[in-house]
């Protein structure tokens, strides 16, 4: 197993909160990576530095590494770069107002692909592993607006798959989707990770017990338990992570 | 005797009612009057022939041709200024005492009454920068005052596109230029035009800061340093100097006409940015 | 591509800056040069026979403006008496008695009736005002009145707008209470709405009077062109506005210096009621 992203004791502060209080924990490639955890554990805050969106938010201070492939993104990799290598999925589906092919276009264009032919290619390759090519096949001018919530959540991961990245983070990407939609976009990830490395940060331990390789609990800014997805749920080590799968606090 | 509370409260609600029909009615009276008195002398050879014997004969080509080129020109200038300042203001820096005195700046030069404009453009750009009264100086004086329109009418477009299409975009490996321009102003655009057409508007119907700028030839203004007459100028001089009540009101009806179809087309597209976004 | 991206994202927001910035050398311009034109006569005739001078006879020496000024603020106060009340109750029917119609067609007329030039206001006032004050209250209907009565009408739709709102972003529990102790609806506004929304209100006003006594072309056309006070709302008068309007375009040397005072003036009297009038609008949204 190759370890895709490192990251040693990580940490982050917003003013005199502590966010994420020393994080070391290695994610391995072409696996699913479960991060769970009650609200305020730190999991949506280690996304957004794995993205680099953090930078957009003032007064946060950072310490610790985080190393993809080895280099350090946060000293040493232009935001803008790394964001073509990682892409994200949000918790809310949000479609750009333009036509489904033009949503998915947007990241290729971006990098100067602007080739009718190669775009079409690149826009059905998208849908195809998102699971939503035949849905959406016969009306790709029409605008995006116009799917419905799972249907837009599964563009969203065309959209971000258009740019051929190497990591794909989604946080929390299934809530308020019904449960078809929920099975389509886990039955996507499950292909996807033959050819990706992903993150998937959900607090419904259900998810991460079905589709994830490894899992990992997060507790206010601490890592508290992480290995194998079917040890930690039938053995955990830790109560508390115990205490998190089994209900009795969340 | 002493009268109910309800009572008063339904005479107050009738009262009101024709409150409201008064005022609709002095904007009906208005168009009404500028409409009859000026129909009748506004026809195809008003609108593209010249004035002669000072205006009581003739038409208004030149004003109306030297309006088009004064408004024109002067948001050729000052949307890109007025954009870049909006999009700079909004996307490029957070609120700071710099960006609060720039908008101080801004509200100031709002506040400043169209004659001071025309003083100002008299001394600075026909005196000493020695433009002469021309179009040149009237679109350089223009283009500051429908400054802080655009600046705000544009700030608050692109404020009203919601911040997740940013974010959308800048996760997928957008600078920041590239989401303003491909994002941004795309779902801005209709706001923004709304500002430039009531700027428009504006230019056509002012006199005070034009007529000391631009001057108020009677010949058709073929380069930028020619003067050259607005309608609104041409109106002003018509009525003034009490040459020609037909072509006054000819004139004035032109010129409400204009400002009344650059109106309804500012509203047209503000109202497409309703649906949109409902 | 990295570093070419990063420099050219660099100079994208220096000349935004830049742009930004114009706007404040505009101001300063415009300051500068209404100063370093206007300042001059204060200290060459003095700054007490300028503006508490009653003669203005700039080719014989005298650049007395008390008149003007004195004029300037009776007929922004006139256009208050006229437009104040009546803006204020559009806005309150606008905000609290209109039905969906009405608003609709309500707003759009207030758009274009503030889209009219002044130039054509002041047309309509010398054909129609200015005969209707001399056909029933006497002296040449150039007048105080006339002059009001147009200016009234033309802050009508800022009067409105601003105190429009003002009045709906008083909270609706506010009005909700005062139904619920049994009182009318116009009880409610009287008593709880309006006094609410006072400061928004009066800043309306305030504004609505900065356009006032700024307002150029309808007033030389209707005010007639006195140089003394006016002493009955049928006498003729000169504003501080006319003054400058009306004598630019033959005016040199010295005369010429005595309008850029009269800006100077002009300037400093409106800036200080559009600061006052945005501090009250700000201080309303704060809250």
């Amino acid at each position: 197993m190759d370890v895709k992203i490192r990251i040693e004791n990580l940490k982050a502060s917003f003013g005199k909160h502590e966010i994420l209080k020393g994080i070391t924990i290695d994610v391995y490639k072409n696996m699913v990576t479960g991060f769970m955890g009650p609200s305020g554990s730190g999991k949506s805050t280690i996304i957004s530095i794995l993205n680099r969106m953090i930078d957009f938010e003032d007064g946060v201070k950072m310490e610790g590494r985080v190393l993809l492939d080895g280099i350090d993104i946060i000293r040493d990799v232009n935001g803008v770069e790394l964001r073509k290598r990682v892409g994200t999925v949000f918790a809310v589906p949000i479609p750009l107002p333009r036509s489904i092919y033009e949503n998915i276009a947007y990241g290729p264009r971006l990098n100067n692909i602007n080739d009718k032919d190669e775009l079409d290619q690149i826009i059905k390759e998208g849908l195809k592993k998102a699971f939503l090519w035949d849905e959406v096949k016969d009306r790709l001018n029409t605008s995006a607006l116009k799917l419905s919530g799972g249907q837009q959540q599964r563009l969203c991961l065309a959209r971000t798959l258009a740019l051929r990245p190497e990591i794909i983070l989604l946080d929390e990407p299934c809530s308020g989707l019904d449960p078809i939609s929920t099975a389509k976009i886990e039955e996507a990830l499950s292909e996807l990770k033959k050819d990706y490395t992903i993150i998937l940060v959900s607090n419904n331990t259900k998810q991460i017990a079905r589709i994830s390789d490894y899992s990992a609990f997060f507790y206010i800014g601490e890592l508290i338990e992480y290995g194998h997805t079917d040890a930690l749920f039938t053995n955990p080590k830790i109560k508390k992570t115990e205490d998190y799968i089994s209900g009795k606090f969340g | 005797m002493r009268i109910r509370p309800s009572t008063i409260d339904k005479l107050v609600r009738i009262g009101f009612n024709a409150q409201a029909f008064f005022t609709v009615s002095i904007l009906v009276v208005i168009i009404t009057i500028i409409f009859f008195k000026g129909f009748t002398h506004v026809n195809l050879e008003f609108i593209f022939s010249s004035p002669e014997d000072m205006g009581r004969q003739g038409g208004i080509f030149p004003s109306i041709f030297g309006t088009i080129l004064l408004a024109l020109l002067s948001i050729v200038f000052a949307t890109p200024l007025g954009l870049g300042t909006a999009i700079f203001l909004t996307e490029y820096t957070k609120e700071s005492a710099f960006t609060k005195i720039i908008r101080f700046g801004v509200e100031s030069l709002a506040g400043i009454p169209s004659i001071i404009y025309g003083l100002f453009g008299f001394i600075f750009f026909v005196i000493k920068l020695k433009m002469g009264w021309s179009l040149l100086s009237g679109v350089l004086t223009m283009t500051i005052m429908i400054l802080p329109t655009i600046i705000r009418t544009s700030e608050e477009a692109i404020k009203s596109v919601p911040r997740n299409l940013r974010i959308v975009s800048y996760s997928l490996g957008a600078t920041r230029w590239e989401t303003v321009t491909k994002v941004v102003l795309t779902s801005a655009m209709p706001g923004i035009l709304t500002g430039v057409m009531l700027s428009i508007g504006r230019v056509v119907g002012e006199t005070a800061a034009v007529i000391f700028t631009m001057g108020s030839s009677l010949r058709l203004p073929t380069s930028l340093m020619d003067s050259g007459r607005t309608m609104a100028v041409h109106f002003y001089i018509l009525a003034r100097e009490g040459i020609s009540m037909d072509k006054a009101y000819a004139t004035a009806l032109v010129l409400v006409l204009s400002i009344t179809i650059i109106n309804v087309f500012a509203y047209y597209i503000m109202n497409k940015v309703v649906s949109r976004y409902s | 591509m990295t570093v070419i991206t990063f420099k050219k994202e660099q100079f994208i927001k220096f000349v935004l800056m830049a742009f930004a910035l114009s706007s404040l050398i505009f101001l300063f311009l415009i300051f500068a040069f209404i100063l370093i034109e206007g300042l001059p006569l204060f200290h060459k005739i003095g700054l007490k026979n300028i503006i508490f001078g009653f003669k203005w006879a700039p080719t014989k020496g005298s650049f007395g403006i008390f008149p003007m000024i004195v004029s300037s603020f009776l007929v922004t106060f006139g256009a208050l008496v006229i437009g104040g009340p009546m803006g204020l109750s559009c806005a309150v029917y606008l905000s609290e008695y209109s039905g969906k119609k009405m608003k609709m067609l309500l707003k759009p007329a207030l758009e274009l009736l503030a889209g009219i030039p002044s130039v054509v206001y002041g047309f309509l006032g010398v054909i129609y005002i200015v005969p209707l004050v001399r056909n029933c209250l006497g002296g040449s209907g150039f007048s105080l009145l006339a002059t009001a009565i147009i200016l009234g009408i033309m802050i009508l739709p800022t009067i409105i707008s601003i105190s429009f709102d003002a009045i709906t972003s008083v909270p609706k529990n506010f009005r909700e209470g005062s139904l619920a102790m049994g009182a009318t609806k116009w009880q409610t506004i009287y008593k709880v709405v309006i006094p609410s929304a006072k400061s928004g209100i009066m800043a309306g006003f305030i504004l609505g009077m900065g356009r006032a006594i700024g307002e150029t072309m309808a007033v030389i056309m209707i005010a007639g062109n006195a140089l003394k006070i006016p002493t009955s709302i049928l006498d003729p008068l000169r504003t501080l506005t006319g003054n400058i309007a009306l004598e630019l375009s033959y005016a040199t040397g010295d005369h010429r210096m005595g309008l850029f005072s009269t800006g100077v003036v002009l300037l400093v009297i409106i800036m200080t009621l559009n600061y006052i009038a945005n501090f009250g609008i700000k201080k309303k949204r704060l809250k």
